[in-house]
């Protein structure tokens, strides 16, 4: 049905089981169900056999629940039920069509799912504590530039998730970490945060004002004569006095710690290189998140990183072969069987917005034919338990089911309830 | 909840639109400047977030910092927009007290106006919200508005009470001077009834969650809260007791069979077995939708006006920014006209 080239199919079992992926990076632009991917994939892998570690990022409620994160406490935690044990076999019992790509658990030895959500202050707050001593981490934390700074600077959520990432991967105690990203205006904040933080931390205008005396600062000086003057003073004059004093507190109490921030930056930075992490684009199958999905594959291939696919989140094909017309024309004939005639029109609907869901990929693959996709079919309703996360992971390993494959069970397309027809 | 623009909206000025990432918050914000500027207004939209999400709508090159026309309304309206760039809000601002000339080409180019909003946070929202004030109370020669009014495509939920809000950061920073008496100015506007925000959401369970608590962290911070408009609305075309039955996983394929058969229709039984899955999946959304519609109506202490706007099948284009603006013309969605433009 889709013009153009077709993608290849990402194949999520096989990233999950293979022991070379160490780390699965989930991006993508807000609104996409990335944290909800995130945890489905976590789930998959660990009920594949693998020790996995999820960082959530700022999950709704429900999700956080369903993984037992009832609190923030900046560490993982075991998740409960999963893998799903021997006397309650969600997991591995037979699922209508999808019931050949069901969970191997049998096979395997045990994984284990852990999870945690991410605390952005303490995780700066430890990050200081590691590389002061006390009594100069207690000044830094007590400043209020370092209080605004490690609560609301743009992109302090995105550096501290991966600082965060760096610290679970130092532990070496993880077959494989699954990383969401923060809730970004733009996916690409999050790529450029480690940067972007150290630049800033470690940079010389930080030291302009609270330090005239070195070289950097002179030389500006001199460079800009008097704009530069006129330049403090509006800033003092528009920021006020007080702020310019903390600043400069905060970067004498800093000043040791700069080369030790950059090397953890660089560090992460080199692990979000390494062979083992792999990045995974969540788009919702919509002009815009496609269109920064786009953006962030162009920027990963110009910079080496390892992309495994897109995941195309969401979709509705159809599962009854009839064009969308011929619904129509036949809702439009039939008379006195209101019932039939609406089946036949959310029919034709649900053909149209197929059909537009495949056009947006296809452009997408039309400019990126080597980019693999899977594409996951909604699951109608809230996910709001382990069972939905779970299935949620087979429509991730099995994507659509063609219809003309063979009849669909209806319990599978209604997670969470039992029967049939009735 | 009460359908509708109720009367006090159309006294608006500032009318600031945000949402959940993904609810079509922009898309909306595009809509309601064309509704309204129907009936031959000037109404002004304005970006905040740099990624030209205006310019790709309306199908024009991307915004420089300048207000351009960029579409006619029905009836003879004017549709300007304008892309708000931080850096070139604070050049502007210090221009306007110091005259930075090179020296102020310069520090941009170091990277000193983001150090200067790097520093201050708040700042940026300061000089982002300072320029929406200017352009709602900017008046003309006849001393009339220069816009009928003004649709600020605003930061998501999470972030849209701090963002209007600036007084608390500011506050602290700046205690005299330019900016103090700019975010006050600000301050005042926002808490005022001729601003309204209105909150895009789907009906789905985390827009709607993130919707109420939009609408409880508006009102703790005294800002006024305008209408809940759901976006994407689909036509429900079961009816409603085969909704409750197909949800509950009760849909009688036969009775389907026979309906489609009775018609002359004789479908292959996978045709059939696919759209009975179908209507599964339809009938569970519609209830889900219906379940968000009820926490939408019942849990804000005070109803909210509602406004809707359909599921645009082909997605969205120029064309249907149009279709869009009219389904809230029709919901009665206008505004009182305060500038000197006479059509």
């Amino acid at each position: 049905m889709s013009p153009g080239r077709v993608a290849p199919r990402l194949d999520i079992d096989a990233l999950l089981d293979d022991a070379r992926t160490r780390v699965v990076v989930c991006c993508g632009s807000g609104g996409v169900g990335k944290t909800t991917t995130s945890a489905a994939l976590a789930i998959r892998a660990a009920e594949r056999g693998r020790r996995t570690v999820v960082l959530t990022i700022d999950p709704a409620r429900r999700l956080a629940q369903a993984l037992g994160l009832t609190m923030l406490d900046n560490e993982p935690r075991r998740v409960v039920g999963v893998p799903a044990d021997g006397d309650a076999p969600a997991a591995d019992a037979p699922r209508g069509v999808h019931a050949r790509a069901s969970i191997g658990v049998d096979s395997r030895p045990p994984g284990e799912l852990h999870a945690m959500m991410l605390d952005m202050r303490r995780t700066f707050d430890e990050m200081v504590q590691a590389h002061a001593d006390p009594d100069r981490a207690e000044k830094i934390i007590a400043n209020p530039f370092y209080q605004t700074i490690s609560s609301s600077f743009s992109g302090t959520q995105e550096y501290m998730a991966m600082e965060k990432l760096g610290q679970l991967a130092a532990t070496g105690e993880w077959d494989l970490i699954i990383v969401d990203t923060p809730p970004s205006r733009s996916a690409l904040d999050f790529l450029d945060a480690p940067q972007h933080m150290s630049t800033f931390l470690d940079g010389r205008m930080i030291r302009l004002p609270s330090s005239p005396a070195r070289a950097g600062g002179r030389g500006l000086r001199k460079l800009l004569g008097a704009g530069f003057a006129l330049f403090t003073k509006a800033v003092s004059t528009i920021l006020g006095g007080q702020l310019l004093a903390d600043a400069s507190a905060f970067v004498q109490a800093f000043d040791t710690m700069f080369g030790g921030f950059r090397e953890r930056a660089e560090a992460t930075y080199a692990l979000l290189r390494s062979p083992g992490t792999v990045f995974v684009v969540v788009a919702a199958p919509e002009p815009d998140a496609l269109r920064e999905a786009a953006y962030f594959v162009d920027r990963l291939s110009g910079e080496d990183a390892p992309l495994a696919g897109l995941v195309l989140n969401r979709t509705h094909p159809v599962l009854a072969p009839l064009s969308a017309g011929s619904a129509r024309d036949a809702a439009d004939g039939l008379r006195g069987a209101p019932l039939a005639a609406a089946v036949l029109r959310l029919h034709a609907d649900r053909a149209d917005l197929a059909d537009r869901e495949a056009r947006l990929l296809a452009r997408f693959t039309n400019a990126h034919p080597e980019v693999a996709v899977v594409r996951v079919p909604v699951v109608a309703g809230d996910i709001a338990d382990l069972d939905g996360l779970r299935e949620i992971g087979t429509r991730l390993a099995v994507g659509p089911t063609e219809p003309a494959a063979g009849s669909i069970g209806l319990a599978l397309l209604v997670p969470g309830r039992s029967g049939g027809l009735g | 909840m009460t359908s509708g623009w109720p009367a006090a909206l159309s006294g608006v000025r500032l009318h600031v639109v945000s949402g959940k990432g993904g609810t079509g918050k922009t898309t909306v914000a595009a809509a309601l400047v064309l509704a309204l500027a129907t009936g031959g207004r000037r109404v002004l939209l304005i970006e905040v977030e740099g990624r030209q999400g205006i310019a790709q709508l309306f199908d024009t090159p991307p915004l420089p910092y300048e207000e351009r026309k960029v579409a006619v309304a029905p009836g003879g309206g004017e549709v300007r927009a304008l892309a708000v760039d931080p850096e070139a809000a604070l050049l502007e601002y210090l221009e306007m007290f110091y005259r930075l000339g090179i020296a102020g080409r310069t520090l941009r180019r170091m990277g000193a106006i983001e150090f200067a909003t790097t520093l201050a946070p708040g700042l940026r929202d300061v000089l982002l919200t300072g320029k929406v004030k200017e352009c709602v109370t900017r008046t003309g020669a006849d001393g009339r508005h220069v816009y009928d009014a003004v649709v600020l495509d605003a930061p998501p939920t999470g972030r849209v009470v701090s963002f209007l809000d600036v007084t608390k950061e500011m506050a602290e920073l700046a205690k005299t001077g330019p900016i103090h008496k700019q975010s006050e100015g600000v301050v005042r506007l926002v808490h005022s009834p001729q601003t309204a925000v209105h909150l895009v959401t789907l009906l789905e369970d985390l827009p709607v969650t993130e919707t109420l608590e939009a609408v409880a962290a508006l009102g703790k911070a005294d800002l006024p809260t305008g209408a809940v408009i759901v976006n994407r609305v689909r036509p429900q075309w079961l009816p409603d007791r085969s909704v409750a039955a197909a949800a509950g996983g009760r849909m009688d394929a036969e009775r389907i069979r026979s309906g489609l058969s009775c018609a002359g229709l004789d479908l292959p039984v996978e045709v059939v077995d696919g759209l009975v899955a179908e209507t599964v999946e339809h009938a569970v959304q519609v209830h889900a939708e219906a379940a968000a519609s009820i926490r939408l109506d019942g849990e804000p202490a005070e109803s909210l006006p509602r406004l809707e706007l359909p599921q645009l099948i082909d997605g969205v284009h120029l064309g249907s920014l149009y279709e869009l603006a009219e389904a809230l013309v029709e919901q009665g969605v206008e505004v009182r006209r305060t500038s000197g433009v006479r059509v």
